[in-house]
């Protein structure tokens, strides 16, 4: 007999007064009790909506059958098969957009906590199997990966299975992508990414760090001269934006890349890191998507009064609810309908203020969003001392230019084809947001598992 | 992890490090830069490659101790490992078709100034190298710069080595003495480019000015190196290091390069404090 509950088991989380100033997990995760009930909620339905709302399309049904059942670690394993970062899925995907949003349970009443039980099963197969995964056995053709974010992890997890010799090429010196430098240790505990990198050595992926594809080796050497028959480029988003407004350059402007990158990937918040990082006492992050929540967050972690501009109103801001709430409870202030204008400098070339300007709401624009129009004689200061431009990426050109024939769009972003990620040149794929511009975590894991299986079929008819 | 092959000080604050970098040596050109990090919590820094040999697979650096980072670097010694070590970075030189040019260095930039020097040099141009010091004790390259340039001039702040006066004197007495540039290259600190700069604005010789912003990522992902040039924003990492002289913020540059003053003095004391006690 099902769980008839309406509502979802609650996630146990820090207090948010406590949690505002530190930067463990905010989300603490189930117990093998609320896992259980949470589970028997599925109505395990014979056509299984859920199952086509997951990019990777994992198995849903079947895992949370086990979990109702208790069996944690066959649950795992379902799950394993189509997900190479479980652990991290059950954490930063969008389920309310995804799966969850297609769940029976959610028409009256909420939805399973698909993502929360993804995760227990996850951080249960960590804490308890001792079994390595095992090696499969090789078939003989070499593919090499290029960024080992959330696509190219993937893709290399999931051609390795196949018996595929994988190497990674990473630029940065820890693997991980965005995974390590851009969402935080609060959302997603850094241990966790590389437990799942480990999981793929095991596998027999080689990743080879501070190798930057396009100035170390190029993409034709990698093919012609080191015998990789296969190539995924999975090199992410590139270039911060910035408004072109005055001031931008002033001391105290960040980009959210580097102000991520500094305290992610180069711990500048802990006392032994040699990184260096400003702690602003009042902090405005400008843009509304989950970058800014994370930006936002880690700066009120450093100590900071933290102020998150966007020109449109709550009910646009293109990050998850769950984000803006915990923004929220952690006492950061939003304003909507604002938009910076220009940011004002002291003497010592300091950041001072924001000069900043109302906006309202007009008529519809290309996107079907409504275009936030300003409101004449609204110019008002904010008093600031950091500001952080969180307004998206445009894509990286290093590989772009050193990479004949391979065609890109007007924007820069990669031209691939949807179903199989294959670019204009034979053998050479693409995926997540170096092809999409800047996405979602599950959305480019899709493109790397897409890709795979399009290059295991390639070299197969090879 | 790469392996330190050779290293020498050059002067009582300057090291030369010969580095075991294959990769890194079959690709560097003049004017790219690798990123290092001493150490697991080392900060990642850029430095300008200094010279390459293809064959042996090594590139060599040549940094000033400075801060806590280069003072850690300059800790290892021959067969020690750096942690972290990736480049060849940002674009090259542009040295076709020069015929006639004038590299002007300062300082530590010499280090920088010299491999395109000597390029410049074998690929056949003339070359009138200009370096200038403080003093004659923190002169490096002196024999390298002189074997590979047309016209050699040294200049230092107190006349100690060569001729007393700024590189901007001697570059001036040139261009008036009638010798006419393609191109005049300038690496050193920001004041001495800006300088270099306005006076070859003055004459419109076309000049190239060497950036070294603060980096993180090297590869166009963090922003952190943006400068202005001709009013638009660039970065150093993948659109420099090197632009336009004529057109480049340096007032603008020198602040940001300032971000972390306070920081870094606290934390290159603290270095050589730890050093001291660990003697």
């Amino acid at each position: 007999m099902p769980n008839m509950a309406m509502k979802k088991n609650p996630m146990p989380s820090q207090e948010p007064q406590a949690r505002g100033r530190n930067f463990q997990e905010v989300a603490l995760g189930y117990t093998a009790q609320t896992a259980i009930d949470e589970a028997q909620r599925c109505l395990n339905c014979k056509n299984r909506p859920c199952v086509s709302g997951c990019p990777v399309r994992i198995r849903i049904p079947d895992f949370i059958k086990e979990m109702a059942a208790g069996n944690f670690e066959a649950a795992y394993q379902i799950i394993a098969e189509s997900s190479s970062l479980p652990a991290v899925c059950g954490r930063v995907c969008p389920q309310e957009s995804q799966c969850e949003s297609k769940c029976v349970r959610g028409i009256k009443g909420e939805p399973v906590g698909i993502g929360r039980l993804e995760r227990f099963a996850a951080d249960w197969h960590n804490a308890h199997s001792t079994q390595a995964p095992a090696k499969p056995a090789s078939n003989g053709h070499k593919v090499a990966v290029i960024g080992s974010g959330p696509s190219g992890l993937t893709c290399a997890g999931d051609l390795a299975k196949k018996g595929y010799q994988v190497t990674v090429f990473e630029a940065l010196h820890l693997a991980g992508g965005v995974l390590v430098y851009g969402i935080p240790e609060f959302r997603l505990p850094k241990s966790i990414v590389q437990k799942e990198i480990d999981t793929l050595s095991q596998l027999g992926v080689d990743i080879q760090t501070n190798v930057v594809i396009g100035k170390t080796i190029t993409i034709a050497e990698l093919m012609d001269e080191y015998g990789y028959e296969a190539v995924f480029i999975g090199s992410g988003a590139g270039l911060p934006k910035f408004m072109n407004i005055p001031g931008e350059n002033l001391k105290g402007v960040y980009s959210a890349n580097e102000f991520l990158t500094r305290i992610n990937l180069m711990k500048a918040y802990k006392p032994d890191s040699d990184t260096p990082i400003q702690h602003g006492k009042h902090v405005a992050v400008v843009g509304g998507g989950n970058v800014a929540m994370d930006a936002a967050r880690c700066a009120r972690r450093l100590g900071a009064d933290v102020t998150v501009i966007y020109r449109r109103t709550e009910a646009e801001l293109p990050a998850r609810r769950e984000e803006v709430e915990h923004a929220k409870e952690e006492g950061i202030v939003f304003r909507f309908l604002t938009n910076p204008l220009e940011i004002q400098g002291d003497e010592q070339g300091w950041v001072k203020a924001a000069r900043c300007q109302e906006m309202a709401l007009g008529e519809p624009d290309a996107s079907g969003r409504r275009r936030p129009v300003p409101v004449e004689g609204s110019e008002f200061e904010i008093p600031l001392d950091c500001v952080i431009m969180a307004l998206g990426t445009s894509p990286n050109p290093l590989i772009k230019s050193t990479t004949e024939g391979l065609e890109t769009q007007k924007w820069g972003g990669i031209v691939a084809e949807d179903e199989t990620g294959l670019t204009s040149l034979p053998g050479i794929y693409a995926g997540g947001d170096a092809v999409t511009g800047a996405a979602t975590v599950i959305l480019a894991m899709g493109a790397g598992k897409n890709a795979a299986a399009a290059i295991d079929e390639y070299l197969k008819n090879k | 992890m790469n392996r330190i092959l050779r290293k020498q000080p050059l002067n009582p604050t300057v090291t030369l490090m010969e580095v075991d970098a294959p990769l890194v040596a079959r690709k560097a050109e003049p004017g790219q830069f690798i990123i290092l990090r001493v150490d697991e919590n080392g900060e990642r820094i850029p430095l300008t490659v200094a010279d390459y040999d293809r064959e042996k697979g090594s590139v060599t650096i040549i940094f000033q101790i400075v801060g806590a980072t280069t003072e850690k670097l300059n800790h290892l010694n021959e067969g020690d490992f750096i942690h972290d070590f990736v480049g060849p970075l940002g674009r090259a030189t542009h040295t076709e078709g020069l015929k006639k040019v004038a590299v002007v260095g300062g300082g530590v930039g010499c280090a920088i100034a010299y491999p395109v020097t000597k390029k410049l040099f074998e690929q056949g141009a003339e070359v009138h190298a200009i370096a200038g010091f403080r003093n004659r004790d923190l002169v490096i390259l002196e024999d390298e710069f002189a074997s590979h340039s047309t016209r050699f001039i040294r200049m230092s702040d107190d006349g100690s080595w060569g001729e007393k006066g700024l590189v901007t004197d001697a570059l001036k007495k040139l261009i008036e003495s009638g010798e006419q540039y393609d191109e005049v290259i300038t690496i050193g600190p920001l004041i001495m480019m800006k300088f270099v700069c306005r006076l070859t604005k003055e004459y419109g010789v076309k000049t190239i000015a060497s950036m070294n912003p603060i980096m993180i990522d090297g590869t166009g992902m963090c922003g952190g190196c943006r400068l202005t040039v001709g009013g638009k924003t660039k970065f150093a990492c993948v659109d420099g290091p090197e632009f336009d002289g004529h057109e480049i913020d340096f007032d603008e540059a020198m602040a940001r390069g300032r971000t972390y003053q306070d920081f870094e003095r606290h934390a290159y004391e603290e270095a050589c404090n730890l050093f001291k006690e660990a003697k």
